[in-house]
């Protein structure tokens, strides 16, 4: 079970929370026209990278905000967490 | 009874109690703080079940984790448990054991004829057997397999013991209090760490119970005993016995076993059998220790053969004598111990050594003790089927390859060292990739991936001075890290006997003429020829190797075989060991019960019950429950003798005539408040949302971005900035959740908040075409008139003091109110409703009701909105916005999406207008056409439907409402039912909406 550190709350079991994707996908401007292609890739298309990955988790049974995670995906190792409004280069 | 083997004057084992217990239908006698091998030793029980594959007799190999064979079916308190290893259960007054995987008994066992047909059975005999003629599989070799496989049976009782969980953070975690655990752990302790020792056994203290050494002039039992007592004392110290670290998860979190009743006799009601702790460490010491290895030779499975260190356990700590005429067969020092152990409890020992004439310190001792040792010699074949008789023995060559000469002697035990295995188990799970140390011809752990570190044998340093060195420093060192404290230890002086270096040898040769059985792995019967046979086929990775023979592949995870296969493989192929590799240690280390891994949560524990303001008024009105989520809902109120079908029929038909009541409560309801609200709910729905104004509610639609439907539900504007969502009870959470990942993320700048208001207030439907005359008695002082309160209309009121507020909405279909009020007053509300209602012929109704009225009239729910339907599928097209962006807008224009021919609903009747049509029914044309039958669509809801008086159902099928008048059958091969029906709209009643809006 991973240990997330809520920017929020702290460190707190992963029972916490809930998996969100991807936290670089950036959704199309509401109320613009977009190509197909666009539309699709931000639908369908994700990464799957071995290695870092900046995601987004919830932290449903905690203060309920959204927050990134950089996590590794073979080894779980947790680099970084950041509020929404944070980067995490 | 007399314990023949039971030796006095020695052992740790309470002699005041005695145990009386039974094994395959016998009674026996032990003592309180036996294990149920020690005790069965103790009355000369070697033969306590048959192998796996070839039904040979097995004995004990082991004295605790490390017991391949010794797995028996227990029976403790009335409940039957199979495969528990007999060397680590505690002997409690009232157990009784049996063993496994033999019919008629252990003794005469028909299966042993696999022993006598071995040369069919050679490793991948299952693979290459079972392949053909196909249709013998499900008839023929499936049950069979089935019944050869496994070992005990589970009990098909329910399970009435206690489990629990616990969740524990710490400091320090120490696996094992060996020495080096409980020098770690002291250590730590000393610097004020927040400290958990977890031990396997009962008693503290490991290796030091049994190994002949002094620590600061004590034996190392006295010293271990001394170190306890003052952890003991200590406030940050969990001492843990019974407990087994078993696996090593991500984040330094790791699971324990704890048995807490199990070797209780009489325990409370409320101590639960086993306890599972999930600890979260910020630091790991994995003091596991090391676990003697056997020296593979012929027959090395009969009863009797067992390791050296667990003869010397049986005697040290049991009092128990594991033979009276021991070999001890060796390749290293460590196994003279044992030797002199029974000579000191005057057995006579003969020690067979495989190396060359040898000297070192315990040579010497034993040669001045006078015992016999035969150098270069080694145990070729145990003879006696169920015991062992006598040995065949061999002066082995220079190469070690063949036998110089060979002759036969009596023994009545063969006690067997092939050198120390660390236990790496749990530095491997951790992510902790091994290294092959080629000193003590093993793997021990590399770099630490975790917080962990492996410390004394377990990291293969097998002198106490270094252990104890190691322990004391390494505690100290991580400890200081959290606390900052830096306590001087003084690190004990230490005496032991120095060992000299072990002959790396593993396997006797077979003599000529001559081919016995060789195990390697004796709990899933692997010989050395299945492994020759698996390389001669072509397998190369060992973990192709592990599978195709199944070494290392049973309950005990190849404790004593692994490290023996692998030097096995390496032979053949002319490798290294580290070039072949080891396969994968996976948790758990060793077995545990399924009991405790679910604890608490079994029965009305698995899950939270959420239950309504009203839920005491339904039990006592003989409501019938479903599980809707965790709710709680009436399913219906049953009177009298009636079915399921007959009440809702009666319920919905009231409705329809008169006027009902339903418990609404569990639908989600959301508050969402600010100034950009409007505008957020313009987003997230598919039609228009800023134009509704104060005081009136509006149906929505909202979608995933992919373009499916999401939820659906009624939101009503309660001010300016103020508006209430319902949502369905399913999705609330859900909705939620996409609500708050859309304000933060996406949309930051919206001024908007969110918040569940599920559990604030309690609802009520009044449905129904007397529903206005109810409601206008249940708030005289409000003006209900049509004009005043219209469809989709909200006001705010008192229920007889109680604020309410009350929406003009219908799911029913007919004209109908929604009432809320605070939870704490839905009760007050519910009995007033019935109160009231009486004059007007109210009934309460549940789900079946609510479920017939929204089906017959055609309104959507969960079963059609299944993820897989966008609004255009299920009639929804009218609310969707061609003039503004909303969330899976861009998804609608998709080519699949605007297919002519897409499946959408529509409604279907039996043609017999009688018989019900199952729920996920398939349509098909031809109900006889051959299969696959192509599929035109499916069944989503069915009903029987009040107004018509016959069944009704909707369905999702191909070209949806073109389909209209064509006939189809609706197939269930689950119901075995084909039953012919009629297309029709979806709409069955009321099509035109005009009784909600009169």
């Amino acid at each position: 079970m991973l240990h997330i550190n809520c920017p929020f709350c702290g460190l707190r079991a992963q029972k916490e929370f809930a998996y969100g994707g991807d936290a670089t996908v950036k959704r199309p401007e509401i109320n613009k026209e977009v190509s197909k292609e666009e539309w699709d890739n931000f639908v369908y298309m994700r990464k799957s990278p071995r290695g870092k990955h900046i995601e987004l988790w919830h932290h449903i049974s905690g203060c309920r905000q959204w927050f990134k995670v950089q996590r590794d995906t073979a080894t779980h190792e947790i680099f970084k967490t950041a509020k929404m409004s944070e980067e995490i280069v | 009874m007399r314990q023949s083997h039971r030796l006095n004057n020695i052992g740790l084992i309470n002699r005041d109690k005695v145990i009386t217990f039974n094994f395959n239908g016998k009674s026996y006698q032990g003592y309180e703080g036996d294990t149920l091998a020690s005790a069965l030793l103790a009355n000369g029980v070697h033969l306590v079940g048959r192998s796996f594959k070839y039904h040979r007799p097995r004995g004990f190999i082991g004295a605790g984790v490390d017991e391949p064979n010794a797995k028996l079916q227990v029976t403790i308190n009335g409940h039957s448990e199979p495969n528990i290893n007999a060397t680590e259960i505690e002997l409690v007054e009232g157990l009784s054991a049996t063993s496994q995987n033999c019919w008629p008994s252990v003794e005469f066992d028909i299966g042993a004829i696999n022993n006598f047909l071995k040369r069919f059975f050679p490793a991948g005999f299952y693979y290459k057997t079972f392949m053909w003629p196909k249709s013998f599989w499900y008839k023929v070799y499936e049950p069979f397999i089935r019944k050869a496989a496994g070992l005990g049976v589970a009990s098909l009782e329910k399970d009435k013991e206690r489990y629990e969980h616990k969740f524990e953070y710490c400091d320090l975690l120490v696996t094992g209090s060996g020495p080096s655990g409980l020098a770690s752990a002291y250590a730590a302790a000393k610097n004020g760490a927040k400290v958990i020792l977890a031990e396997d056994k009962p008693r503290y203290g490991g290796t030091l119970l049994t190994d002949d050494v002094s620590i600061d002039n004590m034996s190392g039992k006295d010293w271990s005993e001394k170190i306890i007592s003052e952890l003991k004392k200590m406030p940050n110290v969990t001492l843990k016995n019974r407990s087994q670290v078993f696996g090593y998860y991500d984040h330094n979190m790791m699971v324990m076993f704890e048995r807490v009743g199990d070797h209780l006799s009489n325990k409370s009601k409320y101590t639960p059998r086993q306890r599972l702790w999930y600890i979260r460490a910020k630091e790991t010491i994995l003091s596991t220790g090391s676990i003697e290895r056997p020296i593979v030779f012929g027959n090395n499975d009969t009863p009797g053969v067992v390791l050296s260190s667990a003869a010397k356990e049986y005697m040290k700590v049991y009092g128990v004598l594991v033979g009276r005429k021991p070999i001890i067969f060796t390749n290293n020092d460590s196994a003279y111990e044992t030797a002199f152990e029974f000579k000191k409890n005057n057995v006579e020992p003969i020690i067979l050594d495989t190396r060359e004439e040898h000297d070192s310190e315990v040579v010497q001792e034993a040669k001045n003790k006078g015992i016999q040792i035969k150098f270069s010699y080694g145990v070729i074949v145990a003879n006696g089927y169920k015991k062992v008789k006598s040995a065949k023995i061999g002066k082995l060559t220079k190469d070690k390859k063949s036998f110089e000469s060979t002759e036969t002697i009596k023994c009545d035990c063969i006690c067997v060292s092939g050198f120390w295995t660390p236990t790496v188990h749990l530095a491997s799970q951790s992510g902790n990739k091994l290294k092959f140390d080629e000193k003590i011809d093993a793997f021990i752990p590399d770099k630490s991936k975790q917080k962990e570190k492996t410390i004394g044998a377990a990291n293969g340093s097998f002198t106490l001075q270094e252990t104890i060195e190691s322990g004391f420093k390494t505690g100290s060192e991580l400890s200081s890290k959290i606390t900052d404290k830096n306590n001087e230890n003084k690190i004990p002086t230490v005496t032991e006997t120095k060992y000299s270096v072990h002959d790396k040898f593993w396997c006797m040769p077979l003599p000529k003429n001559e081919n016995p059985k060789r195990f390697v792995d004796f709990q899933n019967d692997v010989a050395v020829s299945d492994i020759e046979i698996a390389l001669r086929e072509g397998y190369r990775s060992i973990e192709h190797v592990k599978r195709y023979t199944t070494l290392g592949m049973a309950t005990d995870q190849g404790r004593t075989s692994n490290l023996n296969g692998l030097q096995m493989v390496s032979n053949i192929e002319n490798k290294i060991v580290p070039e072949v590799g080891h396969t994968t240690f996976r948790p758990p280390f060793t077995p545990i019960t399924i009991g405790t891994i679910v604890g608490r949560e079994v029965g009305m524990e698995f899950m939270p019950t959420r239950k309504t303001p009203m839920h005491e008024w339904h039990e006592k009105n003989n409501a019938v429950f479903v599980d809707a989520g965790a709710w709680k809902r009436p399913r219906y109120y049953k009177k009298g003798n009636e079915t399921l079908l007959e009440a809702s029929k009666r319920e919905a038909k009231n409705v329809r005539e008169n006027v009902g009541i339903c418990d609404v409560t569990t639908l989600g309801k959301i508050d969402i408040k600010g100034p950009d609200a409007a505008e957020f709910l313009n987003r997230v729905y598919t039609n228009a949302w800023l134009k509704l104004p104060v005081g009136k509610a509006r149906y929505g639609v909202m979608l995933r971005e992919d373009g499916m439907i999401m939820d659906d539900g009624t939101t009503t504007r309660i001010s300016e900035n103020h508006y209430h969502m319902t949502t369905t009870t399913a999705q609330a959470a859900n909705v939620l959740s996409h609500l708050e990942y859309y304000l933060q993320i996406v949309w930051p700048e919206l001024n908007v908040n969110v918040v569940s208001t599920t559990e604030q207030w309690a609802g009520a439907a009044i449905a129904g075409p007397k529903s206005r005359d109810m409601l206008s008695k249940l708030f005289p002082d409000l003006d209900v008139s049509n004009e005043a309160l219209p469809f989709m209309g909200y006001i705010e009121s008192n229920l007889f003091g109680v604020p309410a507020r009350i929406f003009r909405i219908s799911f029913s279909g007919e004209l109908a109110y929604e009432v809320n009020v605070e939870s704490n007053y839905g009760l007050f509300m519910w009995e007033k409703m019935m109160e009231i209602g009486r004059e007007f012929n109210n009934q309460p109704y549940g789900t079946e009701a609510l479920s017939t009225l929204r089906i017959e009239m055609g309104h959507v729910a969960g079963p059609e909105l299944d993820g897989r339907t966008i609004p255009q599928d299920v009639s929804l097209d009218g609310l969707v916005s061609k003039k503004k962006d909303f969330i899976g807008k861009n998804s609608l224009g998709k080519d699949a999406f605007v297919l002519e021919n897409r499946q959408k609903i529509v409604g279907l009747v039996p043609t017999d207008r009688k018989s019900s049509i199952p729920e996920g029914s398939h349509l098909v044309e031809n109900e006889k056409a051959k299969l696959p039958n192509p599929k035109l669509g499916h069944v989503s809801s069915s009903c029987w439907s009040v107004e018509n008086n016959n069944p009704f159902s909707l369905a999702i099928v191909n070209d949806g409402k073109n389909m209209i008048g064509k006939k189809l059958f609706a197939v269930s091969p689950l119901k075995n039912t084909s039953i012919e029906v009629e297309i029709i709209s979806s709409h069955y009643v009321d099509p035109e909406g005009k009784r909600v809006r009169s």
